[in-house]
């Protein structure tokens, strides 16, 4: 075994996933929250690349363009959202962020 | 193969030689400069046995020995790991930005072709964003690191300055690498050594003379000097982002602002004044209207070549130098106003102006 | 690339990913993001993605996390207290990571070294500039003009909700 495979790229990337997917649960700070959102991306990012080569289709780095554009308008918009709420209550707590339950 | 390795790390070593001499020379062109602007002597008082050089001694020898000597001070409460980090993070984009720089053609030795360049990438322009985009990390670190408000102060603004000037930068290049249909430097370089009508080299400047102005004045405000130099602002910041630095630290702030100099005025010139090429000068030798007048040797080439670089190199280094002790400092909203209001939509307009141009003639 | 050369970068890639959820203050959280995306965008060269690695450093490493750490300075966020939460959402976490990590291992286990794919040469074309911009701008031109208006829309979005006062 001693070829680096397409899985091992693939379990790569699911544990770089489930780092993120931890983070989104266990933090309570949104920004920390959100670099945990972007870091699930970028584990689907790394399989979408590696299949991409293991397919030989360059439609996987195709996708991946796609997905960092659209972490890059979420990411304007997601904390355009966080500095507006922080003006408002001063706190980038998730669990203090509750005022829409009036 | 171990030849091959050997030459990439002798051609590392000369261009990291080549850009730690110039960011030092530019300290004394600084200093001299600024003092012949304002009527001043300058820097003449450090000298051995008598011999100052004209100031070289001062800022060559003199300066650099008391930045290292000097005690380095860690503010109290200061994140130590990072105010450490800060200066090395800033110093390193702006040295390895000069890897893809062709500093010359092919030269010749024996039977082997060495490439004059570090690293032939073929995402060339790419690579230079990509590290200069990894520029601001230097100026936020050092902002945040010294647990002092003007270096936060400092640091948001620099951060705030940087990625705007960039995408004008980003867009003035999209417009540079449609002209010349690649993203290799190399390959720039060497289809500037055209000549419009037998008599004019076919420069990126008769080309793209607005990605050129956009490219220069995005490069000052990426580089954080006056007129931009509100992320230091030494009337309302002390010294911005690196307030707090002293000794070697603050010889590597002060060094890679050099450097990034350096590495505008290498860009310029690569994108815009044909790099290493030399009007008229054929890998044959001097040729006027395609015939060789003057055959000179492949060695003798390539030093007019890399002699031809580094001047034009250091022009437009004095250049930004002429800049900075001229102008006067940007207000930060007009700043951040002429970044989006007038930057971005000439250098947008200029890519899709580029786009029509380059289409209609493959068309044709 | 070497298995010894995987090893340790996703080794690195491991920890610094923990650093980015552990780290209790933001800004090193950002600092360790900003690793794991520039470590990936070393994994993407060996991957025959040149341009994928470019566009990562310049997109993600260049101007998001710059953002990240923008705000993070000017909310001046400083050290996070403890993590307090419910016991529920704990065991939660834990068993959905666990369950992941079980599926990861196990299907590393059951297929590691099954397929060549990866050590097929790839032609010289495969991930160059030229190659993504022929399919981007041919098979995914309705993408591509989407994720322009996209763009567009979170721009308007980020300046209405930045302004001091809804209007």
């Amino acid at each position: 075994m001693n070829v680096v495979s397409v899985e091992w790229y693939l379990t790569l990337g699911a544990l770089l996933f489930t780092i993120g997917a931890l983070g989104v649960l266990l933090r309570r700070n949104v920004i920390v929250m959100f670099m945990s959102i972007e870091l699930m991306l970028n584990a689907v990012n790394l399989v979408f690349v590696a299949l991409s080569r293991h397919l030989h289709s360059i439609d996987g780095q195709v996708a991946v363009f796609f997905v960092m554009t659209v972490a890059a308008a979420e990411a304007a918009v997601g904390l355009a959202i966080i500095i507006a709420a922080f003006r408002n209550r001063e706190t980038v707590n998730a669990d203090e962020m509750n005022w829409l339950q009036g | 193969m171990l030849i091959e390795i050997g030459i990439a790390v002798i051609k590392a070593l000369v261009v990291i030689q080549l850009v730690f001499g110039l960011a030092g020379i530019l300290g004394w062109i600084e200093r001299k400069g600024s003092a012949l602007i304002q009527d001043r002597i300058g820097a003449n008082r450090a000298s051995i046995f008598g011999f100052a050089g004209a100031g070289l001694i001062n800022t060559m020898a003199a300066d650099p020995l008391k930045f290292i000597t000097k005690e380095d001070i860690i503010p109290k409460g200061a994140d130590r790991l990072l105010h450490w980090l800060a200066p090395c993070v800033n110093l390193f984009p702006a040295v390895v930005a000069f890897a893809v720089v062709p500093f010359g053609d092919v030269l010749y030795v024996g039977e082997r072709a060495i490439n004059l360049q570090v690293a032939p990438l073929d995402i060339g322009v790419l690579y230079i964003l990509a590290i200069m985009s990894l520029g601001v990390y230097g100026v936020v670190l050092g902002g945040w690191a010294s647990n002092n408000r003007y270096s936060l102060l400092g640091g948001i603004r620099g951060s705030a300055q940087m990625i705007s000037y960039e995408l004008a930068m980003g867009l003035a290049l999209v417009a540079v690498v449609m002209t010349y249909g690649t993203l290799d430097l190399q390959e720039m370089a060497r289809a500037q050594g055209e000549m419009l009508w037998g008599v004019v080299p076919a420069w990126g400047i008769f080309y793209q003379p607005l990605a050129f102005l956009i490219l220069l004045i995005a490069g000052i405000a990426e580089s954080k000097r006056v007129p931009f130099d509100l992320p230091e602002g030494e009337s309302e910041l002390v010294s911005g982002y690196f307030t707090e630095y002293s000794g070697v630290k603050y010889l590597m702030f002060f060094m890679s602002d050099f450097v990034e100099v350096g590495v505008v005025a290498a860009l310029s010139t690569t994108f815009f004044f044909g790099g290493w090429q030399v009007p008229f000068l054929t890998s044959e030798g001097f040729a006027f209207g395609g015939t060789v007048v003057l055959a000179l040797p492949n060695v003798v080439i390539v030093l007019l070549q890399l002699a031809s670089f580094m001047l034009k190199v250091l022009f437009f280094c004095w250049l930004q130098i002429l800049v900075r002790w001229s102008l006067p400092r940007y207000r930060y909203d007009q700043l951040m106003r002429f970044g989006w209001k007038t930057m971005l939509p000439v250098a947008l307009a200029n890519a899709l102006i580029t786009a029509v141009v380059v289409l209609a003639f493959q068309e044709a | 690339m070497h298995p010894v050369v995987f090893g340790i970068l996703s080794a690195l890639l491991v920890l610094s990913a923990l650093g980015v959820v552990l780290a209790r203050s933001p800004i090193r959280s950002a600092l360790s993001l900003v690793v794991t995306l520039f470590l990936l965008a070393v994994t993407f060269l060996f991957l025959d993605a040149h341009l994928v690695a470019a566009l990562q450093i310049i997109v993600y490493a260049g101007a998001i996390m710059v953002l990240f750490l923008f705000v993070i300075m000017l909310l001046n966020l400083q050290e996070d207290p403890p993590v307090v939460m419910h016991a529920a959402l704990r065991w939660l976490a834990f068993a959905g990571g666990s369950l992941f990590l079980f599926a990861g291992i196990a299907m590393f286990l059951g297929s590691a070294g099954a397929g060549p794919g990866l050590q097929s040469p790839a032609d010289a074309a495969f991930g160059t500039t030229e190659a993504i911009a022929a399919r981007l701008f041919t098979k995914h031109l309705l993408a591509f003009e989407a994720t322009g208006i996209l763009l567009l829309i979170a721009v308007v979005g980020a300046v209405v909700m930045a302004k001091r006062k809804l209007v």
